[in-house]
């Protein structure tokens, strides 16, 4: 019988998708312990780096003088989004979840009249964003999967600097999927331009100002590239750790859902096997009687 | 008298000390830093070089840093470092060598931010070898 057939084909195929699924998995597993510990140990750096800019923020609150990565441009105009996504998909709604925050704030940001500019850094980014803002991406980054350094973040920082300094920009956020758990990511937007004071309150000197060497500007001047560049690599080490959670999730179900399939398609495959021999024995029952 | 210094360094990788010393000396930018309990808030840069460490009256530990931020507040001190290695850990002929690859690099550097970076790495390589006592 031909149906017969068809649903062994069916189940044998069935059951190499849970295979890659599975392997799939386990690789993601693997990878995602090594990104999860890099992603965590890069956060204290982050954060006290992000404490250090608010103490210095502070410093330069109200002055003329303030350096334009820290202070902005004085204008909020034309917005430079920086998406961080993977490189490849099939991790569930990873980045469907980034882009659907981006396209929300694309269309918040446009009833204030305001221009938006998007730079990816992953090529699932940019793909799904091409279909509607694609006039807007000026530029993608892609073979992270492949491995990064913080040398990838810093060449991102300085390309985002060279473009504010040419005055591409007014100011620049970043989105990327924050890792908490194997379950959950957040979708994540900081600020790194004009460089944003982080949400834990800065300390209480007592109304002590801090003794700066060299100078204020001096330091920022060193200070702020790198904290753009800490930021970026930030982001893409949480997106990373994300991702590989993500996936794992996502064919950890897959490789469930494809063992229940295999179940049902058996139960159907032995139902009709069985009817076939049915008919077949009625079939030759009924002829012996008819001699 | 709150008598010990909360001394953190932290490198991008990760952090690489956190405990309480008798007095912490970082190579600030414009000289070396000494920091004991209740320093007044500073933020200093730093230049290639050695982070001694005081404990017990001598020297504890030896940290090379290859530049970075000091963040120091009354009750803590914070390190930033881009990399940082023990001074123990230091191999004075590995150095050489890179110092000798470097010197190459900046000889063939193109451009201006090649040459740059050559011209840095070359100045933190010289500061590390410093640091060996015996070199």
């Amino acid at each position: 019988m031909a149906n017969l057939k068809a649903l062994r084909t069916r189940i044998n195929s069935v059951r190499s998708t849970r295979k890659i699924t599975s392997a799939m998995k386990m690789v993601a597993a693997a990878k995602l312990r090594h990104a999860q510990e890099s992603a965590e140990a890069a956060r204290p750096y982050a954060e006290r780096m992000a404490r250090m800019m608010a103490s210095l923020a502070g410093a330069f609150a109200g002055r003329e003088d303030a350096p334009r990565l820290l202070a902005g441009t004085g204008s909020d105009k034309v917005n430079l989004i920086v998406v961080v996504t993977s490189d490849r998909g099939l991790c569930g709604g990873f980045n469907a979840s980034v882009v659907r925050s981006v396209r929300q704030r694309i269309a918040e940001l446009r009833k204030e009249g305001r221009e938006v500019k998007l730079l990816c850094l992953g090529r699932k980014g940019r793909d799904l964003l091409r279909r509607d803002h694609g006039e807007l991406i000026v530029d993608t980054l892609q073979g992270l999967d492949k491995g990064f350094s913080y040398g990838t973040a810093r060449d991102a920082a300085e390309r985002i600097t060279a473009m504010f300094e040419a005055g591409e920009f007014d100011q620049c956020t970043v989105v990327f999927n924050r890792f908490q758990s194997v379950m959950t990511q957040v979708v994540t937007w900081q600020g790194l331009i004009p460089a944003v004071a982080p949400d834990e309150p800065v300390d209480d000197l007592g109304g002590a100002v801090y003794i700066f060497e060299p100078d204020e500007g001096a330091i920022l001047e060193h200070l702020l590239p790198r904290n753009l560049g800490v930021q970026v690599f930030r982001g893409l080490l949480e997106s990373q750790a994300s991702e590989h959670a993500a996936r794992m999730t996502a064919m950890d179900n897959a490789t469930r859902n494809a063992g229940d399939m295999i179940d049902r398609l058996n139960l159907v495959y032995n139902r009709t096997r069985q009817a076939a021999i049915t008919t077949e024995i009625t079939e030759i029952v009924s002829g012996a009687e008819a001699l | 008298m709150a008598g010990r210094v909360n001394f953190e360094l932290v490198s991008p990788e990760r952090v690489l000390v956190s405990d309480t010393f008798d007095m912490v000396v970082i190579p600030g930018g414009d000289g070396d830093i000494g920091v004991l309990p209740d320093h007044a808030p500073l933020i200093s840069t730093i230049r290639p070089g050695v982070i001694d460490i005081h404990d017990d009256g001598k020297v504890a530990h030896q940290v090379f840093v290859a530049g970075g931020f000091a963040e120091v507040l009354p009750d803590r001190c914070t390190v930033l470092a881009e990399r940082a290695l023990m001074v123990a850990s230091i191999d004075a002929g590995d150095v050489r060598a890179r110092i000798e690859a470097a010197e190459l690099d900046l000889r063939d550097a193109e451009s201006d931010a090649d040459r740059t970076r050559a011209k840095d790495e070359l100045a933190v390589l010289n500061a590390m070898l410093e640091a060996v006592p015996d070199s």
